[in-house]
């Protein structure tokens, strides 16, 4: 299994997304991260989809993208030189005793920390899989009590467009 | 862009225009409470409207509509049970990929979502069978989205489209502008296949001795016909057809092999077996097709002409993809080559013709194969319809066909109760042909009653029931893989068909002798009404040759029908 991310610009109409998801579910493949949202043409959405499988499945999954008839454009970017982005907020649990350990860890990786409560304290963190990943690992100890993720989002370096 | 000078209209007096604009002269519905609009509009408007008893009905009569005319076929219901009443034809036509536009009424907006009476997500529950769907945001929307449903179903690989309409948007004014073009950013189907790709299909068929040409429903699709014919006779190459390609090039053509696969000839899928080239048409290696894929036409290279690129490398990895339009392709491909050296490959695949023809061995009882083959005498020019099961296949084997559009039928879902509403659409689409649709006694009663359609609207359509007593294509694999333990599927006594047709009002004819069958058959062609004839046949003959499921198609089991 190999993992792909896609980039798929949609019209911004209703069921777009739906058809989409209903694609992976349809052949039982479980979609890892998906994002969505309007692009500089306010009638355009883009849709960041990461999602394992192997090369016929996902060459079949782009090939029933292109078939939707709002579907503007497929584009596998696995692989290219892209700059990469996910954002997560993690509520810790946080005392006395912690809470300056967890603001440590969270000015390592450039984290900021956007709520404090008697006994939590919320990291917001951006990055690519791996920062959030790690930072998870190291404030895990302390306690989550709630994690949410964006999901990737991703352009490709350089001035052309998708 | 817009024509004409502005006109205050309803939504569903667009509807009306935009159909006509379409050049749509029929179509088929049921009203309800969220059309009442619209049915008030063609109360007085010219456009043909059939009504039907059920509207599983309307959108089987469209599609057989617009498989024996080419045309889109159009049909509508009313909001909820109306609507979800469509699902199983529109996904029929969706397997097939049959044009036509579903027009379902829907609750208003303000309600939409709320459970509201006669509510149905219809666009939420089509999503995975039709090739586009829209929820009209409001009625200035309804040219723009009728221009552009038609132009979906009708062009690429064509295939239904639904339109659903809230009752605000169906009975809500505005200024009315037809529109004249289309403009869809994300669909661009590929005609004209890639010129490289169609040189280096060329260099491939002059190296080949043992060509196939596999052709399926998109040589129909695409009225390729005629070129398909050309390119088997330039290049001396035979023919197979699935069961959607019947028809593209004549039954009795010398270069082809009938139906390939589950319950093709056996010389179909030993020459399948022993080609060194198989240039697949319009076609998609389907499982009934391929029967065990590692195994299927173990020694050729693959040309896959199909104009839906998702088709290609989905089943079995193709070695040079055409993606375009088969009629465009072929007319291409054809100027680029010549006869193959396929002789002796032709004289083995004749041995194989003379050793395994289709046959079967007559009896006391009548026997189905026969009472096609009187079908097929009688009335060789007749369009013929079937249901689901063991006669479809026999009417698949049996029947010399001599044109595309004359063999209508529901390969891929397999919808049992299709054809006799298929058949009264494609003898409103035809009224010049004789339609036959030959039906087992299980399919016919999964849609009998539109004989009420027929009969009220004078559509002569023959029925001919192959009655067995038996749901006779499960009772065959019961018979074959479980022991003859015929659970559920006797149905023997279930309703006198005679009296059924008569009570209708239509004609009823009950044979139970061969030498019945074919008066039968001219007695009620002659007699000009929708007529039903109940025909006793051989209750558990089966239907060879077969190949059983995941085998690979060379493997055959219990040929006593096909010595």
């Amino acid at each position: 299994m190999k993992k792909y991310t896609l980039a798929v610009l949609v019209e911004n109409k209703s069921g777009v997304l739906a058809k989409v998801a209903g694609l992976f579910s349809k052949r039982g493949y479980n979609i890892d991260s998906l994002a969505v949202g309007v692009t500089e043409d306010p009638e355009i959405s883009r849709i960041t989809i990461v999602v394992q499988g192997d090369d016929q499945v996902l060459e079949q999954v782009t090939k029933q993208f292109n078939k939707i008839v709002d579907v503007i454009k497929v584009l596998d970017i696995e692989g290219d030189d892209t700059v990469e982005r996910e954002l997560a907020l993690i509520k810790v649990t946080a005392d006395v005793t912690t809470r300056a350990e967890i603001i440590q860890i969270a000015n390592i990786f450039r984290a900021r920390i956007v709520d404090v409560a008697r006994n939590s304290i919320t990291v917001e963190v951006t990055g690519d899989e791996s920062k959030i990943q790690a930072i998870e690992k190291l404030l895990r100890q302390f306690g989550i009590k709630e994690m949410a993720r964006t999901g990737k989002i991703a352009l490709v370096r350089g001035p052309n467009k998708v | 862009m817009t024509i004409g000078s502005p006109e205050k209209v309803t939504g569903a007096r667009a509807l009306i225009k935009g159909l006509e604009e379409e050049d749509v002269t029929t179509m088929f519905g049921y009203p309800g409470a969220a059309l009442l609009h619209i049915y008030d509009e063609l109360y007085d408007s010219d456009l043909r409207h059939v009504l039907v008893r059920h509207e599983q009905a309307a959108v089987h009569a469209a599609d057989g509509y617009a498989r024996v005319t080419g045309k889109t076929g159009v049909c509508m219901a009313t909001s909820g049970p109306g609507a979800t009443n469509l699902v199983t034809g529109i996904a029929t036509a969706y397997m097939d990929s049959i044009p036509i536009v579903a027009l379902t009424g829907q609750v208003p907006h303000s309600i939409i979502g709320n459970d509201s009476f006669q509510e149905a997500d219809i666009t939420g529950i089509t999503l995975p069978i039709t090739k586009h769907r829209y929820l009209v945001p409001e009625a200035k929307d309804l040219p723009r989205i009728v221009k552009e449903a038609f132009h979906i179903a009708s062009t690429g690989r064509q295939g239904p489209v639904l339109i659903d309409m809230p009752k605000d948007v169906i009975n809500g004014e505005f200024e009315y502008h037809s529109i004249e073009t289309v403009k869809l950013q994300g669909y661009k189907p590929t005609y004209r296949g890639n010129a490289q790709q169609i040189k280096k299909a060329a260099e491939e068929i002059a190296k080949s001795t043992n060509p196939i040409i596999y052709a399926g429903g998109g040589v129909i699709s695409s009225n390729a016909s005629a070129e398909l014919v050309e390119l088997a006779e330039t290049l001396m190459a035979p023919v197979t057809t699935t069961l959607m390609g019947i028809g593209s090039i004549p039954t009795e053509h010398p270069l082809n092999l009938g139906m390939l696969g589950m319950h093709g000839s056996k010389y179909a899928n030993y020459s399948v077996q022993g080609s060194d080239l198989i240039i697949a048409v319009g076609a998609r290696f389907d499982d009934r097709v391929t029967g065990k894929l590692q195994s299927f036409a173990p020694n050729a290279k693959i040309i896959h002409i199909d104009v839906d690129p998702a088709e290609i490398s989905k089943n079995v990895p193709a070695h040079i993809p055409i993606v375009g339009d088969a009629k465009i392709v072929l007319k291409s491909l054809i100027k680029r080559v010549k006869q193959c050296n396929s002789e002796t490959w032709l004289e083995k695949i004749n041995e194989w013709k003379r050793e395994y023809p289709l046959t079967y061995e007559q009896g006391k009882s009548i026997k189905p194969q026969f009472v096609i083959e009187q079908i097929s005498e009688a009335c060789s020019n007749a369009i013929i319809v079937t249901e689901v099961g063991q006669h479809q296949m026999w009417a698949a084997q049996f029947f010399k066909y001599k044109e595309p559009r004359t063999f209508i039928t529901s390969g891929g879902l397999g919808t049992m109760g299709y054809g006799f509403p298929a058949a009264i659409g494609a003898k409103v689409g035809r009224p010049d042909k004789t339609v036959i649709n030959i039906a087992g006694d299980g399919s016919f009663q999964m849609n009998s009653r539109e004989l009420a359609t027929a009969v009220q609207n004078d559509i002569p359509v023959v029925s001919v029931i192959l009655n067995n007593g038996y749901l006779g294509m499960v009772r065959q694999w019961q018979e074959l893989f479980y022991d003859r333990r015929y659970s559920h599927t006797c149905i023997k006594g279930s309703v006198d068909f005679v009296k059924l047709a008569e009570a209708y009002g239509a004609l009823g004819l009950r044979v139970e002798k061969p030498s019945e069958v074919r008066p039968a058959i001219k007695e009620a062609i002659a007699s000009g009404r929708p007529s039903v004839i109940d025909i006793i046949i051989e209750c558990e003959e089966n239907v060879f040759p077969m190949v059983p499921a995941g085998a690979a198609i060379n493997e055959f089991i219990g040929l006593e029908g096909n010595k």
